[in-house]
């Protein structure tokens, strides 16, 4: 049984509890958003945030995780597609097929996170999800554009 | 010029059974407005389509009464960005309001059941545009001029008087409008027009604007469902391994302990070389087969490695043997005899595996009267036909219900081997719908790879240094061979293989060469070749423009220059290169430490250059700076969509490039996940400057053919940086640093 708390709701699963996190979400809370693609940590299409951090769900077994741990999906990042990424994304029809663009976008959420105004190198050193289709370059100016959305509702906020 | 299109309409073609959009199928087809909870996608929720119940104008064209207007999307959408781009050119036809259109997908059981009223739904060759436009326009236009009519009998004044604009008809001189939403009813009980007339493409409105895509909403939030993510009500798990080597078989598994691990239904034999393990979740189906002894009788493949198959190349370069002639202008040998120099190098390319993100995956019900199947597939058509194969039932007792893919690549075009094994597990467990996933393992090491070739190029240069003979002699592997026998012509020949050698056509060679022979030996290895994005093109380019910028720089010439003097008949190919060599400032030097590379060609209908910018340092890594790429496809749908398939197409391009590899050990593929089949990541993205440049009157393809350019012109850029001229890919195992 593994209790955990996900996208601020306390569950609890019967699961064996090596079961990796990205299959708890998808098989037993129907969280499919959270993609499976290679299954050993190294495209990052499962990437969601556990205490603000962006990890790779599916080399996470749920045994590893309690209820203290706020772990959050991308069906979570907003509550309207709303996120300054998201909006971003949608200014600059970033995605193609879309499969790793859950996992893109929550790593870029940390990112911004932790970096509000990151370079282009911050940005290739942090992000580092494939993406077959080829959208690197609209993910970086997507990036960019959510610093800047980010900033001015900021402005907007504080005065 | 295209001239107006004025089609004959047949009352067959556009006449429906009923006015109402009813019998897609019970199942549904998109996931991309459908309601879907957070707690996941359920059929139940998804039991009809979008248009279902709501007037059909015709197959095209359902209108919703709050003027929601339906475009019917036969072509799959795998990232490309092909639905917006046909609903796009319905829309200009039919003068319907934008911002009201939304999409959906055709069964291709329907499409059968309506004599093909779709067409194709074939999504490969970079065609799903410019192969379907005259239809789909027309389409478009039949729907708007029923609607008129539709009107203007209610109004009892000539069609002639109305005007429709965004969805609204007006009757100018009695003042009075209606919309399509009102008036869709009347019109779905009409005949068609027995004319319609297209318009000129330079009074297009959408057509050519870069329109925001229609699929993107759900791709940022989760909610996209792909097949991988699907559920259904009673639904179980299979997950599956194939005997490694290709064409081996299952001997035996033993069950005894698996078949009673957590959540495990049953452990069945697939066919004659796979076994699965179903369970409630895959997971727990993939955890059993992991466990699950299994003996294969892996055949006389077992003994094939890359070394056997570099040999059996080698051998097909100087061959007579099942050699083919694929162009042949003037007599190479007797030119090659008169030439001052001659210039000969040997290059190869290895097998590639799509990798698409979503690995392969189906979801199928069989019962004795009916199989359906959902699945991301690139022909839904042909996944009918592998359901059908397999589940023994007449045709028109099954159905497809598309989903979006994640990713294609030409993977899931010709191929529905996943198909059939989820339908064969399928069958063992009847009305129980199986969704059957691939493990990323089973993806690599299963694949219909990009094929393995060799190829010697010899050159001979007259004393000014003009190119007057070039011999090519590709050895290699056939993927129509494999995958299409009857596409063989008539001697056997392979004509895909010449790929940007042609003649004339959509892949011709863009340069006149006086004395020209271009042969391919066939060669086929048992691993089994597939249609991977581009396909021949992708070598063929690295062949043919790395080794001109051989023999420009053994004629002692400029790059460019060399190749714009064998460009004089190939006037929209000579466009694109010099609009990339302006655009780059190639005639100025590149900044300090910085060197181009160039290169052109033309395919899918299309003609594509790209000038890059590299630099090596004393280490031997290698930067790629920026890429600055043209395009004239003829005409430009969607120009925004076209620049993300060119900057796509080099991350593709360039992934094959610098880790593209899969190699033969004891007949089966050595690599099995992105740490030993990587792909390229943000940090080698360059710069690209894509220039959109349609020039009219012909209908390229946009999804391919920028691949092509992308590995040679970052390879002339390497040799102009080291002075080293690499023949052999990919480059991660390449020593970079500058001779000398």
């Amino acid at each position: 049984m593994a209790k955990l708390k996900i996208n601020g709701k306390l569950v609890e699963i019967d699961v064996d509890g090596s079961t990796p996190l990205l299959w708890v979400l998808r098989e037993h809370l129907d969280l499919t958003g959270t993609k499976y693609s290679c299954g050993i940590g190294t495209c990052g299409a499962c990437t969601v945030h556990v205490d603000g951090q962006a990890v790779r769900s599916c080399i996470v077994p749920v045994s590893s995780l309690d209820s203290s741990r706020e772990i959050v999906t991308i069906e979570a990042l907003s509550t309207d597609n709303n996120h300054p990424l998201q909006q971003a994304w949608k200014e600059l029809d970033v995605p193609q097929c879309g499969y790793c663009q859950p996992g893109m976008i929550m790593a870029a959420a940390v990112l911004l996170n932790n970096n509000p105004e990151p370079t282009d190198e911050d940005i290739d050193g942090n992000i580092t999800n494939i993406c077959r289709c080829g959208t690197f370059n609209r993910v970086r100016r997507g990036i960019h554009l959510a610093a800047r959305i980010n900033k001015s509702s900021n402005k907007r906020g504080g005065a | 010029m295209m001239k107006k299109d004025i089609f004959d309409v047949s009352r067959r073609e556009f006449l429906i059974s009923g006015s109402k959009a009813v019998g897609l199928g019970a199942g549904f087809s998109l996931g991309l407005y459908l309601p879907l909870t957070s707690q996941g996608a359920l059929a139940s929720e998804w039991d009809e389509l979008p248009s279902a119940g709501d007037p059909e104008v015709n197959a095209w064209v359902v209108i919703e009464p709050d003027d929601t207007v339906i475009i019917r999307i036969a072509r799959s959408e795998m990232g490309q960005g092909t639905l917006t781009g046909l609903a796009q050119m319905v829309a200009e036809e039919l003068e319907c309001d934008w911002s009201k259109v939304i999409t959906e997908y055709p069964t291709p059981g329907q499409n059968l059941a309506r004599d093909k009223v779709w067409g194709s739904f074939s999504t490969g060759g970079s065609q799903g545009i410019r192969g379907s436009h005259l239809y789909v326009r027309k389409g478009g236009a039949v729907a708007r001029q029923m609607l008129i009519q539709a009107a203007a009998e209610q109004w009892e004044v000539p069609e002639s008087e109305c005007r429709v604009a965004k969805s609204v008809i007006t009757h100018e001189a009695s003042g009075r409008s209606t919309t399509y939403g009102k008036v869709a009813a009347a019109a779905a009980e009409l005949f068609p027009p027995e004319h319609v007339e297209l318009k000129d493409p330079k009074d297009w409105q959408l057509i050519g604007k870069p329109v925001k895509r229609l699929d993107t909403d759900d791709k940022l939030n989760g909610k996209q469902v792909f097949g991988a993510d699907l559920k259904l009500p009673g639904m179980l798990n299979a997950a599956i391994k194939a005997c490694p080597v290709f064409g081996g078989k299952l001997a035996s598994f033993d069950d005894a302990k698996t078949g009673k691990m957590p959540g495990v239904h049953k452990v069945v034999r697939v066919g004659e070389d796979a076994v699965a393990v179903v369970a409630d979740t895959w997971w727990q189906a993939k955890t059993a087969l992991d466990a699950l002894p299994i003996k294969w009788d892996k055949g006389a493949n077992a003994a094939v490695s890359s070394a056997s198959i570099d040999k059996l190349l080698e051998q097909g370069l100087t061959s007579s043997d099942k050699v083919y002639v694929g162009n042949k202008q003037g007599d190479v040998n007797k030119a090659m005899a008169g030439a001052v120099k001659t210039v000969e190098a040997i290059y190869d390319y290895p097998y590639q595996n799509h990798a698409t993100m979503e690995p392969m995956n189906a979801t199928a019900r069989w019962t004795r009267e009916k199989c359906e199947v959902w699945c991301p597939t690139q022909n839904g058509e042909a996944a009918l036909e592998a359901a059908a194969e397999a589940s023994g039932l007449p045709i028109s007792q099954c159905d497809v219900y598309k989903i979006h893919l994640g990713g294609g690549f030409g993977r899931r075009g010709a191929f529905h081997d996943f198909v059939k094994q989820a339908v064969a597990i399928a069958k063992q467990f009847p009305g129980k719908p199986i969704k059957l996933l691939w493990s990323r393992e089973e993806d690599m090491t299963h694949g219909h790879y990009h094929p393995i070739t060799k190829c010697k190029l010899t050159g001979g240069l007259d004393k000014k240094g003009n190119l007057t003979a070039l011999h090519v002699r590709i050895s290699g592997q056939s993927i129509l061979a494999s995958v299409r026998p009857n596409w063989l012509a008539e001697n056997g020949a392979d004509m895909i293989t010449f790929q940007g050698f042609h003649p004339d056509g959509d892949h011709a060679i863009s340069y006149s060469v006086p004395n020209l022979l271009v042969e391919h030996a066939m060669r086929n290895p048992h691993v089994p070749p597939g249609f991977w994005r581009g396909v021949n093109i992708n070598q063929n380019a690295i062949y043919m423009e790395c080794f001109l910028d051989e023999l420009a720089h053994a004629a002692g010439k400029d790059p460019l220059e060399f190749r714009r003097k064998l460009m004089a008949d190939h006037p929209k190919s000579l466009a694109v290169l010099n609009t990339v060599a302006d655009k780059a400032g190639w005639s100025k030097p590149a900044g300090k430490g910085i060197h181009r590379g160039l290169a052109v060609v033309k395919t899918f209908g299309s003609h594509v250059a790209a000038c890059a910018e590299v630099s090596v340092d004393k280490k031997g890594k290698l930067k790629i700076h920026r890429i600055v790429a043209a395009t004239d496809p003829g005409y430009a749908v969607n120009p925004q969509q076209i620049e993300a398939q060119v900057e796509g197409s080099f991350v593709y391009g360039l992934s094959a490039l610098l880790y593209g590899e899969c190699t033969i050990k004891d007949g089966a593929v050595e690599q099995t996940n992105f740490h030993n089949y990587p792909s390229m990541l943000m940090d080698e993205m360059p710069e690209v400057e894509t220039i959109v440049m349609p020039s009219g009157g012909f209908w390229g393809g946009i999804g391919e053919p920028t691949i092509a350019v992308a590995a040679p012109a970052v390879l002339n850029a390497i040799y102009a940086a080291t002075g080293k001229r690499i023949r052999q890919f990919p480059l991660k195992d390449v020593d970079l640093r500058a001779t000398g």
